[in-house]
């Protein structure tokens, strides 16, 4: 097992090598200038030059990559040309409402998942077992922009039920930062009727977001439930005249668990791309709408820096779950 | 396991079950109208008219108008053959590109095999959008750098299935007897090799086509992948949705468009995944 944890860490350092690598070449092979994106138009000959130094753009690529590698190690991603901030800190100031709302975003699909591919299963070939299939494959089909617009539509424009912008209204004062996860900050401050709002704010891009993963969720819980259902074991249940609610649950479901599990866990590294266009819809002040406005902005070290970090939670998330599987799983053995 | 399937097993099961037949008859119809559609369209695509400017859907425009008075129905059925253009050309370039890595690195094996799978495994790690989100950005933000952009993160899982066909198929006795009677390594791949992975990834490419065609719209939408005024559907819902509360008709039915391409590519695939699935094989 250590073996194989190791094995695996080595693996990881090597992917996010790789993808660094990847797009630090990718990034430096761009035709526009970023001098010009920082300077106006008609600068002199001599300022540019300057910033380009500054940049370290007059150096040769190798040598460019070299300094990035040496940053890298020492924690630097470099300076965003557009926020002018270090872009590490720019990300963990992003990372945590992404964090809120992909979090929110799971536990809304694994439940709705779980009990559609559980009704599914007990259900098959009848109405739920249709109606479950039909609602997952349409969550994977729509679109996440589009599902967001739709819900705003709804619920914030004709039934004025729930909010469609951001994280919080911005008239009102952030709570102070402590955690960074404004959710919790709100509760160490107190401040009840704002967490509430604030909860408000979240239910419509994390159902959004989640609705993508109960595809997947509800496919392999029907399956492996489907599969469990007839062993002996669940006979054997029937027959001590357990009721029939307590066999599926206790019995069936918590074996027919460990695929899910897994395929949830795969679903937390795909939320991460999920989040990129739920949060552009509804202007959700986190990772993917940084990524998204320093990709535009043709931001060098941000658009690496970015990358970078979220191969980085992506591979370790599969890790974890790939761990949690082997611990729940005596059968698998890491030889 | 997607070789042992063949054509007849294929359109038994799919014409059997209702839910793939739906998709497959959204995907016809697609393809009709990305063929017909700008010729029957009633108006141009760019053709603008300011003083019909956001109308709601009519007699005159079933669709309603956008925010410059064009046509929404006309610019939906534009964008029918942009989509379909766009991810069959996706499918083509990664497909093949997935399918070249795949048996070059079966065939061969050894060392080839496992810096092949390294570097395809490489790529599986990288969330997908992200890396397009890149290559778009850094190509020039177009449609044709959409293509690259999106074949460019596509190819791994052909790779993969490409690559267990040539790893069954090199064991065959017809491929020992062609290698026996001395045909080179190439003609080996390309004539005995390469024919037997087409139908996989043909399947997995129907598989495949559903993301595809939401990473492209998703590109659109954000503003990395066909710009205005392309009638690119992802492109109309986000120009439509500036003009929200009222005009809701200039996102919708763009919107609309794009859920029903990948409904239909998704409730085929799913079929297809049942067949492929023994378990759930009811025969």
């Amino acid at each position: 097992m250590l073996a194989y944890i190791v094995r695996r860490l080595v693996w990881m350092v090597f992917v996010i090598f790789g993808v660094m690598t990847l797009t630090f070449f990718i990034s430096r092979v761009i035709p526009a200038d970023p001098v010009a994106a920082v300077l106006p138009g008609n600068a002199p000959e001599e300022a540019i030059q300057q910033e380009r130094e500054r940049m370290g753009l007059d150096k040769p690529i190798w040598v460019q990559y070299g300094l990035y590698i040496n940053g890298l190690l020492h924690g630097d991603l470099g300076t965003s040309i557009r926020t002018r901030q270090p872009v590490l800190s720019d990300l963990l100031r992003y990372f945590p409402a992404t964090a809120e709302l992909a979090i929110t975003a799971l536990i809304m699909g694994t439940i709705l998942g779980v009990s559609l591919g559980l009704l599914s299963a007990v259900r098959q070939g009848k109405f739920l077992d249709h109606f479950g299939r039909v609602f997952a494959i349409w969550g994977l089909s729509m679109p996440a922009f589009f599902t967001g617009l739709m819900l705003i539509i709804l619920f914030s424009h004709t039934l004025h039920w729930l909010p469609q912008l951001g994280q919080m209204p911005a008239y009102l004062r952030r709570p102070p930062r402590v955690t960074g996860f404004l959710i919790l900050d709100t509760m160490i401050a107190g401040n009840w009727s704002l967490v509430w709002t604030e909860v408000k704010h979240l239910i419509l891009p994390a159902f959004t977001l989640g609705w993508l993963s109960t595809a997947s969720i509800v496919r392999i819980t029907r399956s492996s439930l489907l599969e469990v259902l007839p062993e002996e074991y669940i006979k054997t249940a029937r027959m001590k005249g357990l009721h029939e609610s307590v066999v599926i649950l206790k019995h069936a479901l918590k074996n027919a668990m460990l695929p899910t599990i897994t395929i949830i866990g795969l679903r937390v590294a795909s939320l991460l791309e999920g989040a990129v266009l739920t949060e552009t819809v509804f202007s959700w002040p986190g990772l993917g709408r940084y990524a998204t406005s320093s990709f535009l902005a043709i931001d060098f070290s941000a658009v690496v820096g970015v990358t970078v970090f979220i191969a980085f939670l992506y591979s370790f998330c599969n890790l974890v779950v790939d761990l949690i599987y082997g611990y729940l799983n005596p059968k698998i053995r890491y030889a | 396991m997607l070789g042992s399937i063949t054509w007849r097993d294929f359109s038994k099961h799919i014409l059997r079950n209702r839910l793939s037949l739906i998709g497959l008859v959204l995907i016809l119809a697609l393809l009709i109208l990305a063929v017909i559609g700008p010729t029957v369209a009633p108006y141009g695509p760019y053709a603008t008219d300011p003083l019909n400017k956001l109308q709601g859907p009519s007699g005159t425009h079933p669709f309603g108008t956008d925010n410059l008075g064009r046509d929404l129905l006309t610019r939906i059925l534009y964008g029918a053959r942009i989509s379909v253009t766009i991810a069959t050309i996706v499918l083509i370039v990664s497909g093949g590109l997935g399918t070249m890595i795949g048996i070059v690195s079966g065939y061969f094996g050894g060392g080839v095999d496992n810096l092949l799978m390294r570097i395809t495994d490489l790529f599986l790690a990288f969330p997908r959008l992200i890396l397009a989100m890149a290559i778009a950005a850094a190509l020039g933000r177009d449609l044709r750098n959409v293509v690259l952009a999106v074949a460019f993160t596509s190819w791994t899982v052909f790779a993969r299935l490409a690559r267990g066909q040539a790893l069954a198929v090199k064991q065959q006795d017809y491929v020992e007897a062609a290698r026996a009677t001395g045909a080179t390594r190439r003609r080996i791949l390309f004539v005995h090799v390469l024919p037997m992975c087409i139908s996989p990834v043909i399947i997995q490419g129907t598989i495949a086509m559903g993301g595809i065609i939401l990473t492209v719209a998703g590109l659109g939408f954000i503003g990395f992948g066909a710009q205005p005024p392309t009638p690119e559907w992802g492109v109309m819902v986000s120009d439509g949705r500036n003009y929200l509360p009222t005009a809701w008709w200039a996102c919708v039915f763009p919107g609309l468009a794009i859920m029903f391409t990948v409904l239909g590519f998704n409730l085929l695939g799913d079929g297809i995944r049942d067949i492929l699935d023994p378990r759930m094989r009811r025969s």
